[in-house]
């Protein structure tokens, strides 16, 4: 049987405030929260309330047929949080449900897979431990950021406990192949690999309302007419983009919400089924493919160039993981929290000149003049917790002495206590 | 095809970036093979380039008929015009000009620079202009700048000829809007005249349409473009210990010195390892020397005066930053000669360049704090100083004359056909 699988992402970051060099050092907030409100309430209000209410229409009419995944980054929870927690409650709702499954995705919404393995796996736990809190249940399926991945990469993901792992089909990595199967790692045997379909996938988003595309109006009809048209092996249709498709790329007026409303009724009406990447995951793999080089689900190139493709960003990004390891050391809450949010990808994507898209700066310069000033404010926070003039080693020594300190102090009371036993056995 | 053109300056005895910008519309349009340039200025000094367009000198055609002996002629114009052609622009002398001073040979003396009797000169030009419309042959009549637009126009009723005006600025853009109402009566009659006007920038477009009253489908953008530097390699930046910050042009109200002094303030606040160069003289000069010291950044703050030929591209080229803060600047060719020698450019969004610039970076020019953080940016972080060093000197490199040469004759082509 024919199977669709959603997944849709839910990201969307701070607003960055206009941040000048002359604060550096005087002011600590990185954020304009006026700007980040007025946005996530747009979002809230115009693309995931509605959407979310309409799946969970469409669950509790289709008798457990109709299934979905979300995957939320840790920014975007905390905005929800904060300025539109009803949409948390919808969200919470859904889960209810049993059919939708929340997928695992490192926290900061970050590039920290590619430059800091231990920041990578605190961001994964944290994301995972997040989503278990909100919806009750820990994710077993996973994606990364932008759907960055590699063969070396889903070592990584795999030592966190994952075994299905999102990837985009890129038609460098897929070839020949479709990506309509599961597939399975070239040397890892438990690692299952679900490919987007990434033509069907972008209709929705970039061609739905696209008055001089060929195949202009997409109907639900339509798209399941395509499924249904695709050979009867291929069995499973990777279907996964932004959330925001629904109600802000595609506004209401265009219909896309009676599109959405419709797929599964036309789906049923011809034997096509729902499913989430664990379930899909279960399946028998058809073959392995090879990811040598990082590909990602931008652009035409899928590749990672969008965020790491320039000096500038690479600057950006050599500066900001350099303090990895002192943050994870130290214990200042607000200093953490900033952190994780100034990885955000969309800075550095800012800083592109071949992909600014949403970009809320001038110029790539612009965008990266504002992001080294907040870094440079954040460089100095951390130094004035781990001074930088410390080697890294030597602090590690220093630390581990301190952390120790409890453990030590413990086995030499111990000790004493034992000293002393015996003393006073002798007596 | 034929084209006569009128300017006022050529290189190498120029004084603005006019001379520059119709210096090089002019050998960018020599690209094309079918188009023959006349170019007319009122004072040459014989030593301009006349490898691709034909030069005549307004101060050698006679206006009011002499009878100077060949030998006179010779002596007097001879460095700059032979003396059959003397004879034969005399032979085309049809109105009579004995009211405007002229010399033995029945010439005019010119000044060629902005002397204060301009307005006298720019009427005397246009006397020259109809002998030489008599005279000559042509196809399409191209002025520039407003010194030009009365020559452009009496060519035109004389011959009959499509008149094109290029306007490298506007009255507007001189006086921060407090415009001379006879500057302005000659651009408006100019711009109602022509058949067609090309403007250097959508900015200055947008004045001529609004300000002046033109129909905007008469109205064309054709952006300037920058001559390749002559051995840019050669520009080398000399070691320093200290960043260079340059602002290099004329020190008035138009190009907004103070707002530059205001920034660099602002820097200075914060790191002492940055200097900042004001290059040029201007009626403000004063005004800033005294505004740099009450900032108490005098001696971070130097004042080289006015610079020429190399000595510019070495001082651009041992620049870390190049700043052009303009209030209006219709195009703006300095930036464009900072990014050719690798020089990072900042410039206001009022700059007409800014419509075609990606690496450079763009602020309001009364955004002092814009500016400050950008400066500090570039100086600071070496990733960003270098990709707007080596993105940029591509960018310009790729802006060239013949490009906009082109847009300019299919301008011509298209007043011929309509008139």
């Amino acid at each position: 049987m024919k199977k669709i699988c959603f997944y849709f992402q839910v990201h969307s970051p701070y607003v960055l405030r206009r941040y000048r060099f002359f604060e550096v050092g005087n002011d600590h907030y990185y954020y304009d929260d006026f700007a980040t409100e007025d946005k996530i309430r747009e979002l809230a209000e115009k693309s995931y309330l509605p959407a979310n209410a309409i799946i969970l229409d469409i669950i509790r009419k289709s008798e457990g047929n109709f299934k979905c995944a979300f995957s939320i980054s840790g920014p975007t929870i905390e905005q929800l949080e904060m300025y539109a927690p009803e949409v948390i409650d919808s969200f919470k709702e859904l889960a209810d449900t049993g059919q939708v499954e929340f997928l695992a995705e490192p926290y900061g919404h970050s590039l920290s897979s590619m430059y800091n393995d231990k920041e990578f796996e605190i961001q994964v736990k944290k994301h995972a431990d997040k989503i278990k809190e909100l919806f009750g249940k820990k994710p077993t399926a996973f994606l990364n950021t932008e759907l960055i991945y590699s063969d070396e990469m889903a070592e990584k993901i795999a030592s966190l406990g994952y075994n299905t792992i999102l990837l985009e089909g890129a038609k460098h990595v897929l070839g020949w192949k479709s990506p309509n199967y599961v597939y399975s790692h070239p040397y890892l045997p438990k690692v299952r690999l679900l490919t987007r379909n990434f033509p069907m996938s972008n209709h929705i988003p970039f061609q739905f309302s696209d008055t001089s595309w060929s195949e202009y109006p997409m109907t639900a009809d339509k798209f399941i007419q395509w499924i249904v048209d695709a050979p009867q092996e291929e069995e499973l249709f990777n279907i996964w983009l932004g959330y925001e498709s629904f109600g802000i790329i595609q506004k209401d007026y265009t219909g896309i919400f009676e599109f959405l409303k419709a797929l599964p009724i036309q789906a049923f009406k011809r034997g096509i089924g729902f499913t989430t990447p664990s379930e899909a995951a279960k399946a028998t793999p058809i073959a392995p493919i090879a990811v040598g080089h990082l590909i990602s689900w931008s652009g035409e190139e899928k590749d990672v160039t969008s965020w790491t493709g320039n000096q500038l960003q690479e600057e950006a990004l050599n500066k900001l993981y350099s303090v990895a390891e002192r943050v994870n050391l130290c214990k200042e809450k607000a200093l953490k929290h900033d952190w994780l949010m100034i990885q955000c990808t969309d800075y550095l994507r800012y800083m592109s000149f071949k992909n600014a898209w949403g970009s809320t700066f001038d110029s790539p310069y612009d965008a990266f003049t504002n992001y080294m000033n907040i870094l440079a404010d954040f460089l100095l926070r951390v130094d004035a917790e781990y001074p930088t003039s410390i080697e890294n080693e030597e602090l590690n020594e220093l630390l581990k002495t301190i952390n120790d300190q409890e453990k030590t102090i413990g086995q030499l009371e111990g000790e004493i206590k034992q000293l002393k036993k015996k003393q006073s056995k002798k007596q | 095809m034929k084209a006569l053109m009128f300017g006022w300056e050529f290189p190498p005895h120029i004084l603005g970036g006019l001379g520059t910008a119709s210096y090089g519309l002019t050998r960018g349009m020599a690209a094309q093979d079918d188009l023959e340039i006349t170019f007319v200025i009122p004072k040459p000094y014989g030593d301009e380039d006349q490898s691709f367009a034909k030069i005549i000198g307004a101060c050698a055609v006679p206006v009011v008929w002499k009878e100077p002996s060949r030998e006179r002629v010779q002596e007097c114009i001879g460095h700059i015009m032979n003396p059959d052609e003397y004879f034969y622009y005399r032979d085309h002398i049809r109105y009579d000009f004995r009211r405007i001073g002229t010399n033995d040979l029945g010439c005019i003396e010119f000044s060629g620079r902005y002397p204060d009797n301009l307005v006298q000169e720019i009427g005397n030009y246009e006397a020259v202009a109809s002998v030489l419309a008599h005279s000559l042959d042509f196809d399409v009549i191209h002025s520039h700048d407003w010194l030009t637009y009365p020559a452009g126009i009496f060519a035109k009723q004389i011959s009959g000829k499509p008149l094109v005006i290029h306007v490298h600025a506007t009255d507007f853009d001189r006086s921060r809007g407090n415009v001379n109402p006879t500057v302005y009566g000659i651009e408006r009659r100019g711009m109602d005249v022509a058949d067609h006007i090309i403007c250097v920038s959508n900015l200055t477009r947008k004045t001529v349409i609004e300000r002046y009253g033109q129909n905007p489908d008469k109205v064309s953008t054709v952006h300037n473009a920058v001559d390749p530097v002559p051995n840019a390699e050669s520009f080398k930046k000399t070691p320093r210990k200290d960043k260079l910050v340059t602002f290099l042009g004329r020190i008035t109200m138009q190009k907004g010195p103070e707002y530059f002094v205001e920034a660099a303030s602002r820097v200075l606040a914060r790191t002492k390892n940055v200097r900042f160069v004001m290059a040029g003289n201007g009626d403000m000069m004063n005004a800033m020397i005294d505004l740099a010291a009450s900032r108490g950044i005098a001696d971070r703050f130097h004042f080289p005066g006015f610079l020429k030929g190399a000595q510019v591209h070495q001082m651009l080229a041992d620049s870390d930053v190049y700043i052009m803060p303009s209030v209006s600047e219709p195009f703006g060719i300095s930036p464009l000669e900072a990014m050719q020698v690798g020089t990072p450019s900042i410039i206001s969004k009022q700059s007409g360049c800014a419509e075609i610039l990606e690496h450079a970076i763009k602020t309001d020019y009364w955004d002092i704090d814009a500016m400050a953080d950008a400066i500090y940016s570039i100086v600071e972080y070496p990733a960003i100083y270098k990709t707007m060093s080596e993105e940029g000197r591509k960018e310009v490199n790729a802006i060239t004359w013949d490009k906009a040469g082109l847009k300019v004759r299919a301008i011509y082509d298209k007043v011929i056909k309509n008139s």
